[in-house]
């Protein structure tokens, strides 16, 4: 049906031009795989400390690695999944991916400042791992002071806090992109409120870190003078107090939970809905919620020290403001089920980890509600029910939305399809090793097994060795899925544009699509969930008849443009601009003639409104 | 859609919360509860584990299902119905989530203010002094704070933690001063002067502890008692609870102290009033005993070298003979 030869041609293009891949590309697409192969690099190195973490803790001795080393594996392995493969992958790495395509701009408002942000992340992660040669940080990844400044190597613990402030500041430089791009850069007549709800997911995570990570960086630079200048900020024996400490990173570590959810919250409002064949249920209660979360985010981060001497009235009012995150939260999970119920389910590999993120993130829900309250969290802070609680909503929720991510926009990416069947291998390793490795974590915590012990009571050793079997299968469960995603990179079957006839505007050009992402400047035609509407299928087709039409167009200096690549229009002298000899184009005054420097309404990477189809009446015109 | 399903549904609700109930009292997730205000935390969580179980079921179920009942049949490439929303079951299900954190939030404030968690606060306020016992500081080492420490009274301590709570009174019937140190808890009695390194405590009595840390940051926690407080160094913090059950629980620490964390650990024994006192009495002769041997001590510098030397000489087996023999090889060799 979809026409292939495009996608194929477009294919050769990248093949000869892999390369791109490793070097300084400001295309999105290119930055945007850059982010998520990098990550995903980072959340096998992590996920290797796991396993040696699990493999400790198989027996109650500490015999497999020294108590210093076991410290900072839980801690490196801690910093590498949030900082390295989580925040990168989801904000990075999907919102550069799919931002641009979806609001149908052909770039992000700042291109060079988008791959300066991601060249940060190499050398934090390989300055992060090398810390390992001198002691690696070993005090958490909350690192509190006075032990922070007092265990172990200094060396360690000053890598890690450069390389944290290293990643806080590219994520902060993502995220003023992600800002000014969805808010500035979309096309004519898409409102706010006809967004891809992955849209307002970015925007409120880019609010959640412009906001929390510069207080980050202030703890962690003054830990640093505590530790290498001797300044007492922190520490009691200079009359520092500890505590400010924990307010001021937990002001940015609670916050980086929702960093780390809601981009996924907006993968799964895209895939579940395109695979369920039903719009979205309560479009608008989805999107607000995102933002209640984004708010309420920021107010509850002393529920992370209920037991470190916060005052009494202090500890009921983030008990309070915690449970109402329970609210938005709810809301998002039953509008979910809600647009399942009564779909026509194409259960593939992105839909089942979809669902199994559903299925998986509200038991760590459920247990959030349970450890705000303050009494109990009193009992079970600091144990193995926080680390089941956790886990389950970050690789329940989070890594299982970015593998049904990675299955629902690999064809889009590569132009290949993934095989289904290793799909649901994966899924069903993933699923088994998850729960068998993360459940009995909660019994363990409730009885009496704090966190980051080496050692342990041999009272519970059977359920550690449950949990370590588990944390082996997911291990294994991750090779199923790295050879499917390499073997159908290179040989699996060629994609068509749109194999899921989904809605939103990624879909509406080819796979992968081409540099400037859309032959024809796209418009808006229906809303991106409109499933099951008579007219969608109709105007699908419309468009798609346009962009045939249209591939042989050639830019204002002579070069088809389906064979563009980035350089040809941001190097050199030449700015499509200044040649283009069209009236409107004049009219288009930029605020700075530099493409790479201008953004907003006129900037060049924005869309132009097609007369003919515009949604917003004032971009049409009837004659 | 098709109906006939009102008395399923029925029977469905109630097959569900019977589990959730049965679910909510038979877990059998938590350890035995050994102290007055246990039990408390207990119903709580009971109550949460409850409506939680309910909720997850009904997530659950409706996924299950929809997988079998909702699936795309072979050929059919048609989309789903367009619903787009549905205000009114939409207020519904934001209604749900609030009333239960609403039942949640009275209860575990109900729950939290008979344990005492309210009362360090309403009792003496949030004062800028904070005690700071941290040797080396020189805010510290003043006379004034120190006299302070020896006796705090109520109203001017600091105490973040679990207070009185408001059916007891302000005085409990037993203090204990908790220290934690790399990797050890010391447990100070200053009513009797019995330093230990294990918690005794009596049933019955209310015990309130005051916890402070010498190095870094530890937490002081009785799965059992269901409390935890953070030791932290350069503040005092309070646990108060009155223990119910005779046995002997770990006392465990939760907070990341460095390497030997995970051994940082001892006992609290729960013991009978009599059983208490007679602990109680027995550490106080050894303790006496102590003293008695620290005074005989000698102090070194008031004594000559020699006399300093003479019982390391002896211990070493260096008799005047020796030396006599050193004399005469030294005279050998010139």
């Amino acid at each position: 049906m979809e026409p292939a030869d495009l996608a194929a041609r477009e294919h050769e293009e990248s093949g000869t031009n892999w390369r791109k891949f490793f070097g300084f590309s400001t295309d999105h697409k290119v930055i945007g795989i850059q982010y998520l192969v990098t990550s995903f690099f980072f959340y096998l190195i992590g996920g290797a400390l796991a396993s040696a973490v699990r493999t400790e803790l198989a027996t109650p001795d500490a015999d497999f690695v020294s108590p210093d080393l076991y410290n900072s594996l839980f801690t490196i392995h801690a910093t590498v999944m949030i900082f390295l493969w989580i925040v990168p992958a989801a904000t990075g790495g999907f919102g550069n991916y799919l931002i641009p395509l979806m609001i149908g701009a052909r770039d992000m408002a700042f291109p060079r400042l988008n791959a300066v942000a991601f060249w940060m992340i190499p050398p934090a992660g390989i300055l992060l791992m090398s810390s390992f040669f001198v002691g690696a940080a070993g005090s958490g990844w909350t690192s509190y002071p006075p032990l922070s400044i007092i265990n172990g190597s200094k060396a360690g613990e000053f890598i890690w806090i450069l390389s944290v402030l290293l990643l806080g500041t590219s994520s902060i430089l993502g995220a003023v992109n992600f800002f000014v791009t969805i808010l500035k850069m979309r096309i004519p007549g898409m409102g706010l409120n006809q967004m891809p709800l992955f849209c307002w997911a970015m925007l409120a995570a880019s609010a959640l870190i412009l906001i929390g990570t510069p207080v980050l960086a202030g703890a962690l630079i003054l830990l640093s003078f505590d530790l290498i200048a001797g300044t007492a900020f922190f520490n009691p024996t200079g009359g520092g107090d500890p505590v400010v400490y924990q307010h001021m990173f937990w002001f940015y570590s609670h916050p980086a939970v929702y960093i780390m959810i809601l981009p996924v919250f907006g993968m799964i409002s895209e895939i579940i809905p395109a695979h369920a064949r039903k719009p979205i249920f309560g479009y608008r209660a989805i999107a607000y919620s995102s933002l209640a979360i984004s708010f309420l985010g920021l107010i509850v981060w002393a529920h992370h020290m209920f037991t470190s001497g916060t005052p009494a009235w202090l500890r009921m009012f983030f008990m309070i403001a915690t449970m109402i995150i329970a609210v938005p939260t709810g809301i998002k999970v039953f509008s979910w089920l809600a647009t399942i119920w009564g779909g026509k389910l194409r259960l593939n590999s992105a839909m089942i980890f979809g669902m199994g993120f559903i299925s998986m993130f509200v038991v760590g829900g459920l247990s959030g509600i349970m450890v705000a309250s303050v009494p109990f969290d009193i009992h079970v802070h600091d144990t193995y029910f926080i680390v089941a609680h956790l886990h389950y909503v970050l690789f329940g929720g989070s890594v299982f939305g970015l593998y049904g991510a990675l299955y629902h926009w690999f064809p889009k990416m590569t132009g290949r399809m993934m095989n289904e069947t290793w799909g649901k291998v994966h899924f069903a390793l993933t699923f088994i090793g998850f729960n068998m490795c993360f459940l009995p974590m909660h019994k363990l915590g409730l009885e009496g097994m704090p966190r980051r012990v080496a050692m342990y009571d041999p009272k519970f050793t059977a359920l550690n060795v449950v949990c370590t079997v588990g944390s082996y299968i997911l291990a294994v469960s991750t090779i199923p899925f790295l050879v499917n995603a390499a073997w159908s990179w290179l040989r699996g079957p060629k994609a068509p544009d749109n194999p899921w006839q989904a809605l939103t505007l990624e879909w509406m050009t080819s796979s992968p699509p081409p540099v400037e992402n859309f032959y024809k400047d796209p418009v808006l035609a229906s809303g991106p969930y409109d499933y099951g509407m008579v007219n969608a299928l109709v105007i699908r087709q419309k468009m798609m008849k346009g962009k045939e039409a249209t591939t042989e167009r050639k830019t204002p200096s002579g070069i088809p443009l389906n064979q563009l690549k980035a350089s040809d229009l941001l190097g050199g002298s030449s700015s499509i601009v200044q040649s283009a000899s069209d009236a409107e184009v004049e009219a288009q005054t930029l605020q700075d003639e530099d493409p790479m420097l201008s953004g907003g309404p006129n900037s060049v990477l924005r869309a132009k409104p097609d007369p003919e189809e515009a949604v917003n009446p004032d971009d049409r015109q009837d004659s | 859609m098709k109906i006939p399903s009102n008395i399923t549904t029925l029977i469905a609700g109630i097959v569900l919360t019977l589990v959730s109930l049965w679910v909510g009292k038979n877990h059998g997730l938590l350890p035995v509860a050994a102290s007055e205000e246990a039990a408390l935390v207990d119903g709580l969580f009971n109550t949460m584990m409850t409506i939680s179980t309910g909720l997850f079921f009904i997530v659950e179920g409706v996924l299950v299902y929809s997988i079998f009942r909702f699936r795309r049949r072979p050929g059919d490439n048609t989309d789903g119905p367009p619903t787009h929303g549905n205000v009114p079951l939409e207020i519904l299900w934001t209604a749900i989530p609030a009333v239960i954190i609403l039942i949640i939030g009275v209860y575990s404030f109900e729950v939290y203010n008979s344990m005492g968690g309210l009362d360090p606060m309403a009792a003496h306020g949030h004062s800028m002094q904070q005690a700071r016992k941290m040797p080396g500081s020189a805010i510290a080492a003043t006379l004034d704070e120190n006299t302070q420490q020896a006796a705090p009274t109520p109203t001017e301590q600091i105490a973040d933690g679990v207070g009185a709570s408001p059916d007891k009174s302000a005085n409990p019937n037993l203090e204990v001063n908790v220290t934690g140190l790399q990797f050890a808890w010391i447990f100070a009695y200053p009513d009797s002067g019995v330093t230990s390194g294990e918690l005794h405590v009596p049933t019955g009595r209310e015990v309130k502890l005051n916890i402070s840390a010498n190095d870094v940051i530890h937490a002081f926690w009785v799965p059992e008692f269901r409390l935890k407080q953070d030791a932290i160094p350069g503040r005092t913090t309070e646990l108060r609870f009155t223990p119910k059950t005779v046995g002997t629980y770990p006392v465990i620490c939760a907070e990341l102290c460095g390497s030997y964390h995970g051994g940082m650990k001892t006992q609290v024994i729960v013991q009978t009033p009599e059983e208490f006192d007679a602990w109680v009495q027995s550490q106080q002769e050894v303790a006496s005993a102590e003293n008695l041997d620290r005074a005989l001590a000698i102090n070194p510098q008031a004594m000559s070298t020699g006399e300093f030397l003479a019982p390391y000489a002896g211990e070493m087996g260096i008799t005047s003979d020796t030396l006599e023999q050193l004399h005469a090889s030294h005279h050998h060799q010139f």
